[in-house]
């Protein structure tokens, strides 16, 4: 049933640009499915390690100055009279160390921050994006501080034999986007279903006895922060190549919370709730767009966000999930959190 | 060497307001668990209403000020009895969730209603600074120090020396022996979210006339409060007041001696290393935190 599912969900993912001609409609949906991405990454530490990152937005915004800053080289100034010159590498290469330098800062945010849980792991990691936007915005001859990183080229693929394939069009980046989603999805599901998402999950449920049993918690919590946040690197390199302009602006705090949004309310714990989650917010602006002003969008966004914390504290997957097999069952449900595919946390 | 004098002066102004926007803070933090996040849309609250009060209505100047606490903790209470009562007893997370969703929808009222352009607000004080030797300082910034620190000692006898306070501090220790010893929680925790929402206001309105005033102004403030509450410790007013002259110092003299495009990463670097380093505050008692 879950892989019908899954498959019908695909298909019709992959058959979008097919009939979908409004070129503001792909864009939309370009950007979204971008976020949705560092909005599964999120998941990851949120969902199954319990860990609030409010500082997300980092990773994603690394990944995006590195790969953009790698596409288009750099001449600074270092102590002491030295320079450091960069010519510029294909965006492909990019995209790799946008992954392997954010994933670097997810091993350092991982090592400081799991010293201290809960409300400090917080504020932690907002503090810690919002130093990084504050040095983006501030080394100018590096970042080119709020005159913004411009003409970031697009991606181009390798093709052995045939050269490169640049990916130019909103169908091809489309179809970039929905692969990266696609691998970063499996590459969660994969984790989560493992030994090792059985010892985040335990670590999360019950902390004194995971540790009772073996589990190394610093280790498994920074591994997961490291897959986390080179995930959200990876998705910011998209977005970096796709906008083909970045400005400290992709820091804002409110960016994180667009992807917090779409995690709670699509089902934290859940490996379909940030996808569902954020083609619900993701699109939102769009369908409210034409009604109401961008200020009064907003004031709904905030009240949405409420609403669904006290309607359906637990998102509408893992919900949803419930009430059917429920149905299917005809029995109340005893344990409802036992109930959905990965066990939710329950409110403490 | 007058130039750091200079700094210290500025620093004892900026001070005055952040230790209010910690105490309103740690009050909330540390009685009722809830990271709140509207803190610092009270604060452009706050800074609003004295710009309604003063520009749109005309009236006096020294008149805003109380009125901007009195909505401060209108707008507190209300916001402690619809959105944070019912959820009591749930996480942290889901709280501070919702915190995150007042926050957007409140801040984007405000850019709604009055726009994103920055609104100064006209003050009765001289233009010309007082001279005291080496330093300067303009009469509004010594205004805001004396009223700082008039509404931080209000706020002290509060907590130390009335039956709320006593009741406020009982609750913050261990709410389920205060809720037996006849104490009301419930209203506990409505004042003190007031009582906090109220000194953000304050704070707001008293540096909203120094600076100018716009719908954003309030999310550095929130974060500042939130690193004076980390370096203070958790519901510890003696160091709120202390972390909010520390954050103002740094500040000052990373803006002087460093620079001043790194002025705000100060409030971000204290709060790191302080959780890197003590993370209880570097005023913790040897009793349990929290």
């Amino acid at each position: 049933m879950r892989i019908i599912i899954t498959i019908l969900a695909v298909a019709v993912l992959a058959s979008v640009p097919l009939w979908l001609r409004d070129p503001y409609l792909l864009n939309a949906l370009i950007t979204t499915g971008i976020f949705v991405i560092g909005a599964m990454s999120l998941n990851l530490l949120l969902g199954f390690t319990g860990q609030l990152s409010l500082g997300h937005i980092a990773f994603f915004g690394i990944g995006a100055y590195v790969s953009a800053l790698t596409s288009l080289g750099f001449d600074i100034g270092l102590p002491g009279g030295l320079r450091l010159v960069h010519t510029p590498w294909p965006p492909i290469v990019g995209f790799v160390l946008a992954m392997l330098i954010a994933g670097l800062c997810g091993y350092f945010v991982g090592q400081l921050s799991f010293r201290v849980r809960g409300a400090y792991f917080v504020i932690v990691t907002i503090s810690f994006a919002e130093v990084v936007r504050l040095v983006a915005l501030n080394w100018v001859e590096l970042t080119q501080g709020p005159l913004a990183l411009t003409n970031i080229p697009s991606i181009a693929l390798p093709l052995p034999g045939f050269g490169e394939l640049t990916l130019r069009t909103k169908m091809q980046n489309y179809y970039l986007m929905l692969v990266v989603a696609l691998l970063a999805y499996l590459l969660i599901a994969r984790l989560v279903h493992s030994h090792f998402g059985r010892a985040m999950r335990g670590l999360m449920e019950n902390e004194t006895l995971a540790v009772s049993v073996g589990i190394d918690v610093t280790k498994t919590l920074t591994i997961a922060a490291v897959i986390s946040a080179a995930i959200a690197g990876a998705a910011g390199s998209l977005y970096a190549h796709y906008i083909r302009i970045i400005d400290p602006e992709v820091f804002a705090f409110i960016n994180t919370v667009t992807m917090v949004i779409m995690v709670i309310s699509g089902g934290k714990g859940s490996l379909a709730g940030p996808v569902v989650g954020g083609l619900i917010f993701g699109l939102l602006p769009v369908a409210l767009r034409p009604v109401m002003a961008p200020e009064a969008q907003w004031i709904a966004y905030g009240g949405v966000l409420m609403a669904i914390l006290f309607v359906l504290p637990r998102g509408i997957v893992p919900s949803l999930a419930q009430r059917f097999s429920r149905r299917r069952s005809n029995t109340p449900a005893l344990a409802p959190a036992a109930l959905t595919e990965t066990g939710a946390k329950e409110p403490a | 060497m007058s130039e750091f004098l200079q700094h210290l002066v500025n620093m004892l102004v900026l001070g005055g307001t952040y230790a209010l926007l910690g105490i309103g803070l740690t009050l909330i933090f540390g009685i009722m668990n809830v990271v709140n996040f509207t803190h610092g849309v009270l604060y452009t609250f706050g800074a609003y209403i004295m710009f309604i009060v003063v520009q749109q209505l005309g009236l006096n100047f020294f008149l805003a000020l109380p009125v901007a606490v009195l909505a401060g903790w209108l707008l507190g209470a209300a916001i402690e009895l619809t959105l944070l009562r019912p959820l009591r007893g749930s996480d942290i997370d889901t709280t501070m969730l919702v915190m995150i969703g007042a926050w957007i929808a409140m801040q984007s009222g405000t850019l709604w209603i009055w726009g994103g352009v920055a609104k100064s607000v006209a003050t009765p004080f001289p233009e010309a600074p007082l001279v005291l030797g080496p330093v300067s300082v303009s009469w509004l910034r010594l205004f805001v120090l004396v009223a700082a620190a008039f509404l931080i000692l209000v706020t002290y006898l509060l907590i130390n020396k009335t039956s709320l306070g006593r009741a406020m501090r009982a609750t913050f220790q261990d709410h389920d022996t205060a809720s037996l010893m006849g104490v009301n929680v419930d209203m506990i925790y409505t004042s003190t979210f007031a009582i906090g929402s109220s000194l953000a206001a304050a704070a707001g309105a008293l540096l909203g006339p120094v600076y100018v005033i716009f719908p954003q102004m309030g999310d550095l403030a929130a974060v500042k409060a939130f690193a004076i509450v980390i370096l203070g410790g958790l519901g510890n007013i003696t160091g709120a007041v202390i972390g909010g002259f520390i954050l103002a110092l740094a500040e000052e003299l990373g803006a002087g001696y460093v620079s001043s495009g790194y002025r705000d990463a100060m409030g971000f670097l204290i709060i790191i290393a302080v959780l890197i380093f003590k993370p209880t505050g570097l005023f913790a008692r040897a009793e349990r935190v929290g």
